[in-house]
């Protein structure tokens, strides 16, 4: 009857889905007009500075994947990050401008990276698994620090853009935003698909009660190894955008700062819906460059609109959305 | 015909309390096994220690034939173990499908699949919704477990037990918290299961025990004083004396806390 009619297909989630759908496409068209609007103020500077922001939406998108999903708080997502950035800069100076093959080293150092310090991360839990990630995360900051061969501590400059297949069309600001952009869809759609498969449903059962997983025969840590994996090649990926965007490849980008930063993201832009990290990369770093405008002590405000967001809207900014345009319940 | 599940010679001690002191045990496919005892008689670390939960010191656990004393609880469950009730198996945030729908596919297929929506999988939602009419949940399949009342929630348990396709069936205290009427009602469903299941009944509700069991042991300070038949076991002298005289006169309203 209605239960068997609605067996196979759930109603009220797919609701939501529906409208996570709408608000996702209209997020992603009004970025996609941003190099309009960058034409039309004769603002060059705007498109550069936000393919910035949609790096940082993938690092955020890949965090939120775990933190929102697995509920595995890593404090040390930014070295992947800085991997993706040094797969660039350090194959360059070795005349591997080819963007695949540096998406490739980047992809296969964070994977291995995140294998060996997620299996000793993961036996720990709460507060200690955050502090092993940022322990991990911390060595490889002063690993890049202490390797004067490609810049130490100061980093590094690119004398080009990587290459596609030959090409030098990333030297385009126009075209390597819509890489970048493109890129961000792709992860969000592939981020989307495994949090809802199979996969996703362990990982988020787990997320809930790992004894409760393994009393109906699951065992989490593959699990959630696996989303610790998949997780860190997607930032690495963001890495790579950003060492081509900013023409510029330093340890900074994987400072303990960064990785609170990314915990900032998606905590303000909404825990657990994808959607929400990639808004809240774009609100923190639009907040940065504008408060930054009246006062160097920006951050204040950045913490005061996190505490704000926080107390009343744990969701974060994609709760409030939800709740103003959101399905009744 | 070989036991389902022996338990040889198990032993645990917490410091020096010895938990469980000794206890072998037999169950036959098909029957319901009953273990009664009063509080702290170790009924719950016997369970933990079936399940996988807990490590016995010493002794064996035999399953279908082989050595589990070793195996984990995932391992266990996956080789047809489900323990439930004390150790609750609901995620409170997914839907009463969904969850039962999770233990489906715990058993069929990898779950290392990364495209294709598990809620629209049909294999899963319609091996899900058979246990959901089983327990008589089929109407409350699209309802968040966490807004279950008590009584559904424990037909809920059932309903997840039953999907991991188990073989033995360990219940520890299902009838633990439960009012009259939602006792009623899970005593009908577990008439309804039993036969069809190889179960271990941890309980402290008499009522349910004698009502369900086919073989009834006693549990006292980690060691089976007795076992045997519902009616040779209320004879029983030994028992009468560290158990039931005791609680005869409140029997009908123990529900163990």
């Amino acid at each position: 009857m209605s239960a068997a009619s609605s067996a196979t297909e759930p109603t009220a989630p797919r609701v939501r889905l529906l409208s996570r759908t709408v608000a996702a496409s209209a997020i992603f068209v009004l970025m996609a007009l941003i190099p309009v609007v960058s034409h039309l103020s004769d603002d060059p500077f705007l498109t550069l500075a936000f393919t910035r922001i949609l790096v940082f939406a993938i690092a955020a998108l890949s965090l939120d994947l775990i933190l929102g999903f697995g509920a595995l708080v890593s404090f040390g997502h930014a070295a992947y990050v800085g991997f993706g950035a040094y797969a660039v800069g350090v194959l360059m100076r070795h005349g591997v401008t080819d963007i695949f093959v540096q998406l490739a080293c980047a992809i296969g150092l964070s994977a291995v990276f995140a294998a060996i310090t997620g299996a000793i991360a993961l036996r720990t839990r709460g507060v200690y698994f955050i502090m092993i990630t940022l322990a991990f995360g911390q060595m490889a900051y002063f690993f890049f620090t202490s390797l004067s061969a490609y810049g130490g501590d100061d980093g590094m400059s690119l004398q080009n853009r990587s290459t596609v297949l030959g090409s030098d069309v990333l030297e385009s600001n126009l075209v390597l935003f819509y890489v970048t952009l493109g890129t961000l869809v792709g992860l969000y759609l592939m981020a989307t698909a495994i949090v809802n498969s199979r996969f996703g449903r362990v990982l988020q059962g787990t997320r809930e009660d790992a004894l409760r997983m393994q009393a109906i025969g699951f065992r989490p840590f593959r699990y959630q190894l696996a989303a610790f994996m998949i997780a860190g090649c997607m930032a690495s990926v963001a890495g790579v955008l950003l060492a081509n965007q900013a023409e510029f490849v330093s340890p900074a980008y994987m400072s303990w700062h960064r990785s609170g930063e990314l915990i900032v993201m998606v905590i303000l832009g909404g825990v657990g819906t994808l959607l929400g990290g990639i808004v809240g990369a774009v609100v923190v770093l639009l907040l940065e460059e504008w408060l930054s405008i009246f006062t160097t002590h920006w951050r204040m405000g950045l913490g005061l609109l996190l505490i704000l967001v926080v107390l009343f809207s744990p969701k974060g900014i994609g709760g409030i959305f939800e709740r103003v345009f959101g399905p009744r319940k | 015909m070989s036991a389902r599940l022996e338990i040889r010679d198990l032993q645990k001690r917490f410091g020096a309390l010895a938990v469980t002191d000794g206890i072998s045990l037999d169950i036959a496919p098909g029957e319901l096994h009953a273990v009664i005892g009063p509080n702290g008689a170790g009924k719950t670390t016997l369970v933990s220690q079936l399940s996988g939960q807990l490590r016995p010191d010493a002794g064996q656990v035999v399953y279908d034939g082989q050595d589990i004393t070793h195996l984990d609880m995932a391992g266990r469950v996956r080789r047809g173990m489900a323990r439930s009730f004390q150790i609750t198996t609901i995620l409170h945030g997914f839907t009463v499908l969904q969850n039962v729908a999770l233990a489906v596919q715990a058993r069929s297929g990898s779950s290392f699949r990364f495209f294709g929506r598990a809620d629209a999988e049909a294999g899963l939602n319609d091996a899900a919704m058979v246990f959901l009419r089983q327990v008589g949940l089929a109407d409350r399949a699209q309802d968040i477990a966490r807004n279950l009342s008590h009584g559904e929630h424990r037909q809920l348990e059932f309903a997840i037990a039953l999907a991991t396709a188990p073989r033995l069936l360990l219940l520890d205290e299902p009838f633990a918290g439960t009012g009259r009427e939602e006792a009623a009602q899970l005593l009908d469903l577990m008439q309804q299961i039993k036969g069809t299941q190889t179960i271990l009944l941890v309980e402290h509700d008499m009522n349910a025990v004698f009502a369900l069991a086919d073989r009834v042991s006693v549990l006292v300070y980690g060691q089976i004083i007795a076992t045997g038949t519902p009616d040779e076991i209320r004879a029983n002298a030994e028992v009468r004396g560290a158990y039931l005289g005791e609680e005869e006169t409140t029997a009908s309203g123990a529900a163990g806390c």
